[in-house]
């Protein structure tokens, strides 16, 4: 710790640092250079924070354009709902529409099928999970629970309609449908996942039913995804 | 740039002077083609070139594809189509590039096989060794993008299913797999930063070879006894080494030669044979290819991604004690990443003195099953999860992660390594003979 003489002209600085010269026994005119021995938080100190601070914000500012500019764009958003006319699909048919980029299966289903669904005890269910968008979440996935009750109909009856995404639940492939594989219901080609009536997962790698998104009947002929 | 005593570029005439003084770059280039190379090279430190031979070609050929490429989920596939059948020399340019991917990812597989084998990982080269492993990572999100731009069957199902992995990620994984893709699911947005990316990352390998050029260079090349170069004068390096100005440019390029041969052959005559047939049906969300399968020089790292199913033990045990955060989706994601992470490690995870495998009786036994099983893995990768693969897989997966986190670090210990000769001269005088005439 060597006092030294310095011509800064900072007045308010070196007043300070004339005052506590003074206290370490320097004489009045002589000031430390080094802040190695103070403790108290300088006028340089803050400016080093207050520089590195300012830095790091305007950084943040920059890069998060750069990152949120590769989220799902407005046009993409947009299209995260969509209406669907099913005025056509007659029992024992099927549509398969695009929504979100995947596959949805909307079956108008056959009495048949929807009693087949109902014969099954929940025992012979790897996934006892509805796994509904629609109903409360880990309702028991009992045939009232997977379909989609259209206008008018009353809460807790059977529907013919079952709306669910047509990906396979094991490593995301399309399944097959129309009455594939050996439940009746749907097929999936590529590890041989098995679902029933309901969708539902009966056999094969696959560890979900198949997911029913968030729907709705508008009217009696359309129905909204998303 | 070395740490091998050897002569440097001096300026002669006028004009050399002035730039020398003003912008070294003469001398750079003249110390880095004249580095002092050890003699006894083997026909195992071609690589190096053919890689950079790879790294042109596929951005030369890249460049020009871009020319008549339309990133477009509408146009894409028809683009390529374009190039196939409209643009002069189109198809042999595309050709190139495809193929020149699989002489890309198998001349890196035996460089990187070399290094394992003679120790070129270990110390002083551990950097070179890192730089190499991020290359190689590098290599593989260029390629996985590549493989998306034709949007065929297998470049959607493909893109699905390796951007469904960062969904296995707990908590934060859908948000994660939503930014990459732009998206709910592959589409255009995905299509469009994937060729952004596809464009730019070779150039980003550009930059790290210089880089891995830089370390190698500065610690000197290894070879096949791992003895270092002696560097106590210019005179005593000289009895070790070789300018690689011409001699190993010139071995280099002559293998160089034959590879291409071979490489031409199969760009002429059986260009599609290592592609997969439903890539040339156009992507469609709607219907999914019975069987999606990677690439074959992806296959024996996802052969280990699918390997630890829910029903093997590790992954029932870290279920349990992460309270069910990693689950077996994610745990195989870990494993697929692991599986090159302990690769990088290898510097710190053998601890034998002897750093060629030449000298280590016991390590060469393990050593040849590790490249076997590297085979098993790529060969087990492309077959269907059922029974026998399961099992297959898993084992493969297991001799992996154990070479690398308890063979290499268990040898150093128990194996009597046998003594490597005192000089590069020593054993490059055992297999030439003295080499006090010039070559004729």
């Amino acid at each position: 710790m060597k006092p030294s003489l310095n011509n800064d002209l900072d007045g308010c600085g070196f007043r300070a640092l004339l005052s506590y010269g003074a206290g370490l026994g320097l004489e009045n005119g002589e000031y430390l250079v080094s802040h190695a021995e103070d403790h108290e938080g300088t006028r340089r100190d803050f400016l080093y924070y207050a520089t590195a601070g300012a830095g790091a914000v305007a950084t943040g500012a920059a890069v998060w354009p750069l990152v949120n500019q590769m989220n799902p764009s407005a046009d993409v958003q947009a299209l995260s709902s969509i209406r669907v006319d099913v005025s056509d699909v007659a029992p024992g048919t099927q549509l398969t529409v695009k929504w979100l980029g995947k596959p949805v299966f909307i079956r108008r289903r056959t009495p048949e099928e929807i009693e087949a669904a109902n014969a099954v005890s929940m025992d012979d269910l790897p996934d006892p999970d509805a796994r509904n968008a629609n109903i409360d979440a880990g309702s028991p996935a009992v045939d009232i629970n997977r379909g989609l009750l259209p206008p008018g109909a009353e809460e807790g009856t059977d529907s013919e309609w079952l709306v669910m995404m047509g990906v396979c639940t094991h490593l995301g492939c399309v399944p097959l449908g129309d009455g594939a594989g050996e439940f009746g219901g749907w097929f999936c080609p590529c590890h041989g996942s098995h679902y029933d009536t309901a969708g539902r997962i009966r056999k094969g790698p696959a560890p979900q039913n198949l997911p029913v998104p968030p729907a709705a009947f508008v009217d009696a002929t359309t129905i909204k995804l998303g | 740039m070395s740490g091998i005593p050897h002569d440097h570029y001096e300026p002669k005439t006028g004009a050399e002077k002035w730039l020398h003084s003003r912008l070294p770059i003469v001398g750079l280039l003249y110390d880095t083609l004249m580095i002092p190379t050890p003699k006894n090279l083997n026909w195992m430190w071609i690589w190096g070139i053919i890689l950079t031979f790879c790294l042109a070609m596929q951005i030369v050929t890249g460049i020009v594809l871009v020319m008549h490429y339309t990133p477009h989920v509408d146009i894409a596939f028809a683009s390529i189509e374009h190039i196939m059948r409209n643009v002069n020399g189109g198809h042999m340019i595309r050709y190139l590039h495809m193929n020149g991917a699989s002489l890309f990812f198998f001349a890196v597989y035996i460089h990187i096989f070399r290094g394992l084998y003679y120790g070129s990982y270990k110390a002083p080269r551990e950097i070179t060794w890192i730089v190499g492993m991020l290359i190689y990572l590098m290599m593989m999100g260029t390629a996985f993008m590549g493989y998306v731009l034709p949007w065929g069957q297998m470049s959607f199902w493909g893109a699905t299913v390796i951007t469904g992995l960062f969904g296995a990620i707990p908590f934060i994984g859908e948000p994660i797999q939503t930014w990459l893709l732009g998206g709910p699911a592959v589409d255009n947005a995905t299509l469009n930063r994937f060729f952004s990316l596809h464009y730019l990352l070779p150039f980003v390998i550009a930059a790290l070879v210089a880089v891995h050029i830089w370390a190698f260079h500065s610690t000197g090349n290894n070879n096949p006894t791992g003895v270092e170069v002696r560097r106590g004068s210019k005179a005593e390096a000289e009895k070790d080494t070789l300018p690689f100005w011409p001699y190993f440019v010139m071995k280099d390029l002559f293998a160089l030669g034959l590879i291409l041969v071979i490489f031409f052959a199969v760009v002429g005559f059986m260009p599609n044979y290592l592609g997969h047939p439903d890539n040339y049906i156009e992507a469609n969300a709607l219907a999914t290819p019975a069987h999606i399968v990677p690439e074959w020089y992806f296959l024996p790292f996802y052969a280990i991604l699918r390997a630890f199913t829910a029903d093997v033990w590790v992954v029932q045990l870290t279920s349990w004690i992460t309270g069910g955060i990693v689950d077996a989706k994610f745990f195989g994601v870990l494993a697929m990443f692991g599986a090159i992470a302990v690769m990088a490690l290898a510097p710190w995870l053998d601890t034998s003195r002897v750093r060629s495998g030449r000298y280590r009786p016991m390590f060469k036994w393990w050593f040849a099953i590790l490249v076997v099983d590297f085979i098993v893995l790529m060969w087990v990768g492309a077959r269907p999860t059922d029974f026998p693969y399961d099992w297959i897989s898993l084992i493969a997966s297991a001799y992996w992660f154990a070479y690398f986190l308890v063979i290499l670090p268990l040898l150093g210990v128990i194996e009597k390594p046998m003594t490597p000769p005192e000089t590069i001269e020593a054993d490059f005088e055992a297999h030439y003979g003295k080499a006090d005439t010039p070559a004729e």
